[in-house]
C-alpha cells in the first residue's frame, strides 16, 4: 500500500530525504553552496543511526567523486552531490564514472560556475558536462528532484544501461525555498529501487576483473561507440522506469513534458525551476485568449530528438530558453539541440534563443511575457530577426 | 477558487524574517494548504537587509520568482523604514505589519502607504520575554492578529513544537509568550 505525505520541505531537504530511503552504502562529500544543505541533512540521518551509509568526508570534490567511483567498482551503491566549482573541480573523474560505467547517482545543484564568483543559479556546470557521458536529469521543484534521484538509481543500475546520473535542480530557487511536496512512504521508496548487485564488482574476489587499465587505440574507439549505444538504450528504459514511477506517484513523468502545445502558436521550451513561472504565464495568456503553450525539458542527455521533432513540428514559433551561455557557438546547448532534432523536418518552427539567468538573474513573470509577446511577433512578421538573445540584461 | 495569498518579509540579518516566512508557511501546509516560501539570498552577514517571502494557496504554486505586489507586508526591524521602500508593490486592499515606536503619522509619511496598517513594538516584546532582540515569533502575532492565516491555537502550538525541538522548552515558551503578547498590544489602523 502506497503512502503519502505532504510535507513543507526545500529541494535539498527533498533530496536528502530521498538519499535516507535508498540507504546508499556509500556516500563522499565535499560541501558547496547551495548543495551542502543536502549533505547536511543527510549526515544527520547518518549521525542518527537512520541510513547504515558509509559516509566519507573528504578534502576536496575532485577526492568526493574519487571516492564515489571506488565504492561503485567496489560494487556498492555509492552517490554524492556537488554543485558549480565543485563540479568543475571533479571533471576529469566525471568523465572517469562514465566511462567505467558506474551507476552512481549525483544531485547537482545548479550554480554559476566563477567567475566572477557568484553562489546563485544558472545551468553553466551541468551543461558544462553535458558531453561527459552522464545521463541528465533536470527538475523544476524540490517534488521533482526527489522523484528524479529515486528514479535515478533505477536507471543507472539497469543491467542494459550502466551509466552515471546526474539529477539538477536550481540552486536556492528550489534548493533552498521550502515548498509543498509529496514524500513516499519507505517502503514504496525501498522496493521500487530493489537491491543492488554490483556489475562485476572489485570485491566478489571469486571473480577478479581489472578495473580503468590503459586502453590505447586497440580498444578505446570500442568502449567509447558501447558508451553511445548504452545512451541509445537507455531512452526507452528511462521512459519505462518514468511509467512504472508515474504510476506510483500519480503522474505522465516524460522526456519532454507538454503544457497546452496542441494548438499553441508560440511555445516555449525550457528546463527547471523556470518551467514553474513560464507555466503560470502560460495560464495568465491563455485566458486573454493567447494560443501559448510550454514544453519542458526533463532528460537532456540522452536528448530524444525524435520525440521533440514529433513535439514541435507543427508549431509556428518556438522560443528556447538557456540558462547558460555557450560562448562563440550559435545559441545556448539547449537551443542547439532543438535545431538540430528539428534540422531535417520538412515542416517545423521559427526558433529563437533566449539566454536568460545568469549568475541568479531572477525570471520574472514580465520576462515571460516579454519572451511570449516577441515570439508572437516572429509569427506575424514570419521573420526572427536576432536569432540569440539576451533577457533581462542591463545593455 | 484559485488564490494566492502573497506576503513579503523585511528584516535584517539575524532577526529570523527567513525563518518567520518558513514558519507561517509550515503552519498553513499543515492546515492543508499548499505554500512556497524562500529567502533572497544576497551577501550573509548579520544586519544586512533581508527579504524574504511566502506564498500561500489552495492549488499548486507553479512560480518561482520573488514577490513584487504583495498583499502582506512584515517590516521585522524598525530600522528599515526609513532606510527602504518596504511598501513598494503592496497592494492598495494589502496589509502593512510593523515593528515600531512611531506614531501612525509618521508611518504612513515614511512608508506613503494609506491602507491598513498593524504596529507593534515588537522589539521591547523580544528583549523582554525572550531577552534579545529577535522580534521574527512576536512579528508573527502581530501578522496573525493581521489575518488569521492559521487558527490562532495552531500556531502557538507549531511555536511550541518548533522550538522545543530547536532550542528547549523554556526558549519555546518564551517565544509562545511573544507571539501572544505582539497579538494582543498589535494595534489596528
Amino acid at each position: 500500500m502506497v503512502k503519502k505525505v505532504l510535507k513543507a520541505l526545500t529541494g535539498a531537504e527533498c533530496v536528502a530525504e530521498a538519499m535516507r530511503q535508498i540507504n546508499p552504502d556509500v556516500v563522499a562529500a565535499y560541501p558547496i553552496t547551495p548543495q551542502t544543505p543536502i549533505m547536511h541533512a543527510f549526515s544527520q540521518f547518518v549521525a542518527d543511526g537512520k541510513v547504515d551509509t558509509e559516509f566519507v568526508t573528504v578534502e576536496s570534490e575532485h577526492s568526493a567523486m574519487s571516492a564515489t567511483v571506488g565504492a561503485s567498482a567496489a560494487g556498492s551503491r555509492a552517490m554524492t552531490a556537488t554543485s558549480s566549482n565543485g563540479l568543475a573541480l571533479m571533471w576529469e573523474v566525471v568523465h572517469i564514472a562514465a566511462s567505467t560505467r558506474l551507476p552512481i547517482v549525483m544531485n547537482v545543484v545548479n550554480r554559476a560556475l566563477s567567475g566572477p564568483i557568484n553562489i546563485h543559479c544558472d545551468h553553466s556546470d551541468s551543461m558544462g558536462c553535458r558531453d561527459a557521458g552522464w545521463i541528465q536529469l533536470y527538475s523544476e521543484t524540490g517534488e521533482e528532484a526527489y522523484h528524479n534521484t529515486i528514479m535515478a538509481v533505477r536507471i543507472a543500475e539497469h543491467p542494459d544501461v550502466l551509466l552515471p546520473v546526474m539529477v539538477c535542480q536550481d540552486g536556492f530557487i528550489t534548493s533552498h525555498s521550502v515548498e509543498t511536496s509529496e514524500i513516499l512512504d519507505d517502503e514504496t521508496v525501498k522496493n521500487f529501487i530493489g537491491e543492488h548487485n554490483g556489475h562485476h564488482p572489485l570485491l566478489k574476489t571469486e571473480n577478479p576483473v581489472t578495473v580503468g587499465p590503459l586502453d590505447l587505440f586497440d580498444y578505446y574507439f570500442e568502449h567509447k561507440r558501447q558508451q553511445l549505444d548504452a545512451m541509445e538504450r537507455a531512452k526507452p528504459i528511462i521512459q519505462s522506469i518514468f511509467d512504472e514511477f508515474g504510476a506510483i506517484v500519480g503522474r505522465k513523468i516524460e522526456f519532454f513534458e507538454p503544457y497546452m502545445l496542441d494548438d499553441a502558436e508560440e511555445a516555449v521550451i525550457c528546463l527547471s525551476s523556470s518551467c514553474g513561472t513560464l507555466r503560470h504565464v502560460v495560464d495568465e495568456l491563455r485566458k486573454q485568449g493567447r494560443k501559448v503553450g510550454l514544453l519542458k525539458v526533463r532528460v537532456f542527455r540522452p536528448f530524444d530528438q525524435n520525440k521533440l521533432a514529433e513535439m514541435i513540428r507543427h508549431i509556428p514559433v518556438v522560443g528556447v530558453m538557456d540558462r547558460s551561455a555557450s560562448f562563440g557557438a550559435f545559441g545556448g546547448p539547449v537551443f542547439m539541440e532543438v535545431r538540430n532534432a528539428i534540422a531535417d523536418e520538412s515542416q517545423k518552427p521559427l526558433t529563437v534563443n533566449y539566454i536568460y539567468g545568469l549568475g541568479g538573474r531572477e525570471f520574472t513573470v514580465e520576462q515571460a511575457k516579454q519572451v511570449f509577446d516577441e515570439l508572437r511577433q516572429v509569427r506575424e512578421s514570419g521573420n526572427p530577426g536576432i536569432k540569440v538573445r539576451t533577457l533581462g540584461v542591463r545593455e | 477558487m484559485f488564490f494566492i495569498l502573497e506576503i513579503r518579509f523585511h528584516g535584517r540579518g539575524g532577526q529570523g524574517a527567513k525563518t518567520a516566512a518558513a514558519f507561517i508557511a509550515e503552519a498553513a501546509q499543515r492546515e492543508g494548504k499548499f505554500v512556497q516560501s524562500f529567502p533572497e539570498y544576497g551577501a550573509e552577514r548579520q544586519g544586512a537587509p533581508v527579504t524574504a517571502f511566502t506564498r500561500i494557496s489552495d492549488s499548486r504554486i507553479y512560480l518561482h520568482c520573488g514577490i513584487t505586489e504583495p498583499d502582506i507586508v512584515v517590516v521585522v526591524d524598525p530600522t528599515l523604514l526609513k532606510s527602504i521602500p518596504v511598501a513598494e508593490g503592496l497592494k492598495e486592499n494589502g496589509m502593512l505589519v510593523v515593528n515600531t515606536v512611531e506614531p501612525i503619522e509618521k508611518v504612513r509619511e515614511h512608508t506613503g502607504f494609506n491602507g491598513k496598517i498593524i504596529t507593534v513594538d515588537a522589539t521591547k516584546i523580544a528583549v523582554e520575554e525572550i531577552g534579545k532582540a529577535v522580534t521574527n515569533t512576536a512579528m508573527l502575532g502581530a501578522l496573525e492578529k493581521a489575518k488569521e492565516i492559521v487558527p490562532f491555537e495552531h500556531l502557538l502550538e507549531i511555536t511550541r513544537e518548533h522550538f522545543t525541538y530547536k532550542l528547549g522548552e523554556d526558549v519555546a515558551e518564551r517565544n509562545v509568550k511573544a507571539l501572544k503578547r505582539a497579538y494582543e498590544e498589535a494595534k489596528v489602523w
